[in-house]
């Protein structure tokens, strides 16, 4: 449909988009279009070689996002987005390679693969979107649903204190931790601008609304609600210690940049270390 | 295509199983292992990251095996010949990602060092019982190749073997070594770089625009390429059409699984590789595969001296399972003994491809020659003066 | 022993396959459920999520499959009764799971709503393609018991007969259900807690100084305990003698002649006539038989009203244990019929077991299907005639080409 259209008609990053796929199966109010926008929009910043660029992600909804961006991509298993990733980038240095993917995915069942790699410091760009539920499987909770929150798989309420990402990031030795909510889109591009072009293991976190099941579940209203909701209830406290960065149930929401440090990446180490 | 000469150690050495698989794998071109510890297959890592630094191979140690193996079918896509090795518990662990690489047809190599199980099972002492494993153990309908060597100078040979079919029909391929055939050491002859064959990886050429990552040809094996070669390809485990996209609908389920499974069993008649000896004339034959080959032979031999015509048929690939010989063979002998180091799983093959022409006598090994031995050929005795059409496995138990 | 009245929702429902699961195995005393999120079994653990508090159990959602088969076989050696449910992916993670609960002989049930394969495949359809992994899926050797139900009201009273099955043989059985059923919303009737039969764990009631945790009675099963009474056990899956201790720095002899392991495997084969069942119909002078198993029973059925219609005497047989497979029936019914017609919705895995009992007596036909639906009963129906129709004899396994197939590939 797009072909048809002038140049000043197409949308912008059309060319970045697998056009033949879209419409996405992304649920109106979903976050996850917004990021990926964002992560387009960082690209294009840099100037990144579109041939160089490896996207992997694994399953979920936010792991749909390989198969929609045009670039060398992959669908792979369920938490194991990261090791693919870390295959790819060792054998191929020169590959600027970003793992995409959803909460679950990369900090429950990939979460010994996400403490390892940051403990190594593998040079990957990782996007999490955090919407606080497993949503492509029907709304169950997740290692990041707050305190008291409803899901199919908490009926009585969550009473599992949740994940705190960028902390578990920074605890395993991540070198760039950020955390956004879909709403600060230029923000979050310009983190993610950053993320990519740091050496060594980067993690964005994108706080997300899941219209279809978390907030849909929890009587929070629509995409557009939460939105709302986080422009309200977000306060930016760069370099914020991460231990404060824990997320309660319908309140304060703290965003910005917690973690810029230097530490030698994997494959330099190996260099050194196999000489 | 032949070797390329860097990864080639030619000469005779004396070299345990592990060492020469290691060996196998450089001369074949794979320049990348990735592996999670486990008895018994760390020598194989050990050899091979001896020599990483002359060859240009990388190796690589993940956080277990799951990962692992992940990170081969990752290092593969960017046109590294890619390797893991593992044992009994790690291969269990690798069954997710061995869907994986069937459903996107990555080429790579697991080894697969089997040790006695279930479970822990005894880290230190050889068996077979990761064989039906290695057929059936990921889900959803596949086909896999399984080759079975039986000394180290077949570590090495089948090693290279392995890579080659990989290639040719990307797919993953598995070695069902065990712990004996790994720790044994023998003299292995490598030959010049130029006299080892290599199956290079089936390149797309066309225009860029119009690769698309599975449409395939007579041989039903689509053409791959590289990540960073501007491509720009997307590949998934979900079940996809040509461009490699997502698509749930049965015609596609249909066409996706009928042609993953066919890409091997059509071309069965070409990867199937099994040795004979005095087959012909053969009231009983032998059927093995792997350390048991070695025993099996020596009953043979026995049998032979005491008069009775036995004959014997090694499996060096498992799988694909060689259905049309045994048929054939089952209509002009007696019966067959199959010894393994497991309670029974080749064995069911056999007798499935008897179509109740042959009896068929299991003898479970328990790695111990002389006992072996002495059971495998009581077998063969016993299997001779028994009535046709048994219609079970028999099992003559130890006397 | 009769269910406990409390865990027992008796009455008369409209529900699916999945949360007809949910009920049986709180009827069947189920205590524990450990999971991962996994299309299609979700409503299953969410409909058990929801009945915990009121039975007494206890609901957990794992990191993944791997932590959930742990913790399974974990709280069954706490005493309790447990579960875990899941498909094809999650499956394949559970292997290692499986045959550390295999080889510690621990009673626990595994439900499989199995999905289009093979890897990520097709999440929200159906398949039956897991059938081979779960009888081979883990290394070494083992024996299992796997179960197929056609329908919620089967989901319902097969999670209960598995449940009974684990505890009587001490091993873990699997419930090889399918997206088709498990989604499918049909009446279900639950009867009261006294109609219902129970398995209960068989514990050990000598002096505490002489258990020996794999010492078997006399039909090839060990009493159990559990933690937390006394008994001090050692538990390990390295191989183990009767009383638990690895056998690590023992010679060959010494480890075959003390080792359990050949005793695994033993258990379900010398019991095997127990524990198969199966469901026969007009097999007596039946000149085609078409053994089939879980939602493809039921699609079969139609086709074989066409056959019989048609004039050709087919018999049914359907699997309600798929594992151990009924060997001997196979081998007899061979001697009697032309052929045997196998719809499975795969590309072959059941056939060949009933091509291994038949012994080249009867043709053996496979109508495959790659899953993402069920079979057209036309397709059956066909092949039951090409069988009866027949005059050679076949070699091997026969792929009957169908109709969806034709339509792809012409």
């Amino acid at each position: 449909m797009s072909t048809e259209m002038s140049k000043e008609e197409r949308h912008p990053i059309e060319s970045w988009l697998r056009m033949d796929r879209i419409p996405h199966i992304w649920c109106p109010g979903c976050g996850i279009g917004t990021t990926l926008t964002a992560v387009i929009a960082a690209l294009e910043k840099i100037e990144a070689n579109p041939d160089e660029v490896c996207v992997v992600s694994g399953i979920g909804c936010t792991g749909r996002a390989a198969g929609y961006l045009k670039f060398d991509s992959f669908h792979t298993t369920h938490g194991r987005a990261i090791p693919f990733a870390t295959g790819i980038k060792l054998a191929n240095p020169k590959l600027k390679v970003m793992v995409i993917s959803g909460d679950g995915d990369l900090v429950a069942i990939g979460g010994n693969h996400f403490v390892h790699a940051a403990r190594r410091n593998i040079d990957l760009t990782v996007i999490c979107v955090n919407n606080f539920i497993y949503a492509m499987t029907g709304g169950q909770v997740a290692p990041t649903t707050p305190l008291t929150a409803y899901s199919t798989t908490s009926p009585y309420g969550n009473f599992e204190p949740p994940a705190n990402i960028p902390r578990l990031a920074e605890a395993a030795g991540a070198v760039y931790v950020a955390r956004w909510t879909a709403l600060h889109v230029r923000r979050l591009t310009k983190s993610i601008v950053e993320a990519i072009q740091k050496p060594g293991f980067s993690v964005v976190e994108v706080i997300s609304p899941c219209a279809q099941y978390y907030s849909r579940i929890n009587r929070l209203g629509d995409g557009l609600d939460m939105m709302k909701f986080y422009h309200q209830n977000s306060l930016i406290k760069h370099m914020e210690p991460t231990e404060n960065l824990d997320i309660q149930y319908q309140e304060q929401i703290i965003v910005g940049k917690f973690v810029d440090r230097e530490r030698v990446p994997f494959t330099e180490l190996q260099k050194e270390g196999c000489n | 295509m032949t070797a390329e000469p860097k990864g080639v150690l030619t000469g005779t050495h004396e070299l345990s199983g592990s060492q020469a698989c290691a060996e196998g794998a450089l001369a074949a071109g794979c320049r990348f292992l990735c592996v999670y510890p486990i008895v018994p297959a760390k020598d194989v890592s050990e050899r091979f990251f001896a020599r990483a630094k002359e060859v240009g191979a990388t190796f690589v140690q993940m956080e277990d095996e799951i990962s692992a193996l992940a990170v081969v079918l990752g290092a593969s896509w960017t046109g590294k010949k890619s390797m893991t090795v593992t044992s009994g518990p790690g291969f269990s662990l690798m069954m997710e990602h061995v869907g994986l690489g069937v459903m996107l047809e990555t080429p790579c190599v697991i080894i697969d060092i089997q040790r006695v199980g279930p479970s822990e099972g005894l880290p230190n002492s050889p068996s077979q019982g990761d064989i039906m494993q290695a057929r059936w153990g990921s889900h959803g309908d596949y086909e896999v190749i399984a080759l079975s060597p039986n000394s180290p100078q077949e570590m090495f040979n089948l090693t290279i073997k392995a890579f080659n079919l990989s290639e040719k029909y990307r797919t993953p391929v598995m070695i069902m070594s065990d712990a004996a055939v790994a720790r044994m050491k023998e003299e292995v002859i490598i030959p010049p770089a130029n006299q080892i064959k290599i199956e290079p990886r089936r390149y797309f050429k066309g225009p860029k625009e119009k690769y698309l990552p599975y449409k395939w040809g007579e041989d039903l094996v689509p053409p791959m390429v590289n990540i960073g070669e501007g491509y720009r390809f997307h590949v998934t485990g979900l079940t996809h059409n040509e461009k490699g996209y997502p698509v749930m609908s049965d015609e596609c389920q249909e066409l996706n699984v009928h042609r993953l499974v066919n890409k091997i069993r059509r071309n069965a008649e070409k990867i199937v590789e099994v040795e004979e000896n005095k087959t012909d004339d053969a009231e009983i034959i032998v059927v093995s595969y792997g350390i048991t080959s070695k025993v099996a032979l020596k009953a043979v031999d026995q049998a032979r001296k005491n008069g009775i015509k036995v004959g014997h048929l090694r499996l060096i690939t498992v799988w694909p399972f060689p259905d049309k010989r045994i048929s054939e063979l089952a209509k002009r002998t007696r019966g067959f003994v199959v010894p393994e180091m497991n309670y029974g799983q080749i064995a069911f093959e056999l007798e499935r491809c008897s179509h109740g022409e042959a009896n068929v006598a299991f003898v479970h090994c328990k790695g111990k020659e002389v006992d072996d031995l002495k059971n495998i050929f009581h077998a063969i005795r016993n299997l001779l003066t028994e009535k046709t059409g048994r219609e079970e496995i028999i099992e003559y138990r130890n006397e | 022993m009769k269910a406990n009245p409390k865990d027992v929702f008796s009455g008369t429902y409209y529900i699916d396959g999945d949360v007809a699961c949910a009920y049986g195995a709180a009827a069947a005393g189920c205590k524990f459920l450990a999971g991962y999120p996994i299309t299609p079994s979700t409503e299953a653990a969410e409909a058990f999520a929801k009945l915990a508090p009121q039975i007494g159990a206890m609901f957990i959602q794992m990191e993944d499959e791997l932590g959930s088969i742990v913790a399974v076989l974990g709280a069954s050696w706490a005493g309790k009764k447990s579960m875990t449910i899941t498909s094809g992916p999650g499956f394949s993670l559970m292997m290692e799971g499986i045959g550390f609960g295999a080889a510690l002989e621990t009673p626990f049930v595994i439900i499989n709503i199995q999905r289009g394969g093979p890897s990520t495949g097709v999440p929200t359809r159906t398949g039956q393609a897991d059938m081979m992994q779960a009888r081979w899926g883990s290394h070494g050797d083992y024996e299992i018991i796997a179960l197929s139900p056609d329908s919620p009201q089967e989901s319902f009273e097969f999670t209960i007969k598995a449940f009974n099955l684990a505890e009587r043989y001490r091993v873990p059985v699997m419930l090889m259900s399918d997206e088709c059923v498990g989604h499918m919303t049909e009446k279900v009737v639950i009867p009261s807690a006294s109609e219902i039969e129970v398995e209960p764990r068989r514990f050990y009631h000598g002096p505490k100084d002489q258990y020996l945790p794999f010492k078997p009675d006399r039909d090839l099963v060990p009493p159990m305990v559990k933690a937390g009474e006394g008994y001090r056990l050692h538990l390990t899956g390295l191989v183990h003698d009767e009383n638990g201790y690895p056998l690590l720095d023992c010679d060959i002899d010494e480890v075959n002649q003390k080792s359990t392991t050949r005793r695994l495997v033993d258990k379900i084969r010398a019991n095997a006539d127990k524990i198969i069942e199966i469901k026969e119909d007009s097999l007596d002078d039946a000149e085609v038989v078409v053994v089939s198993y879980g939602i493809t029973s039921r699609v079969a059925l139609k086709g074989i009203e066409q056959a019989r219609e048609y004039g050709i005497k087919v018999g049914s047989l359907r699997l309600v244990t798929v594992w151990p497979f009924p060997e001997k029936r196979i081998t007899e019914l061979a001697h009697k019929i032309k052929g045997f017609v196998v719809p499975e919705i795969n590309y072959g895995q059941i056939v060949f077991e009933v091509e291994r009992c038949s012994h080249g007596k009867a043709n053996v036909v496979l109508v495959p299907h790659g899953g993402a639906g069920v079979h057209n009963p036309d397709d059956i129906f066909e092949a039951i005639k090409q069988v009866a129709k027949n005059k050679e004899k076949y070699e091997g396994v026969v792929e009957y080409r169908t109709s969806l197939e034709r339509l792809i590939f012409g």
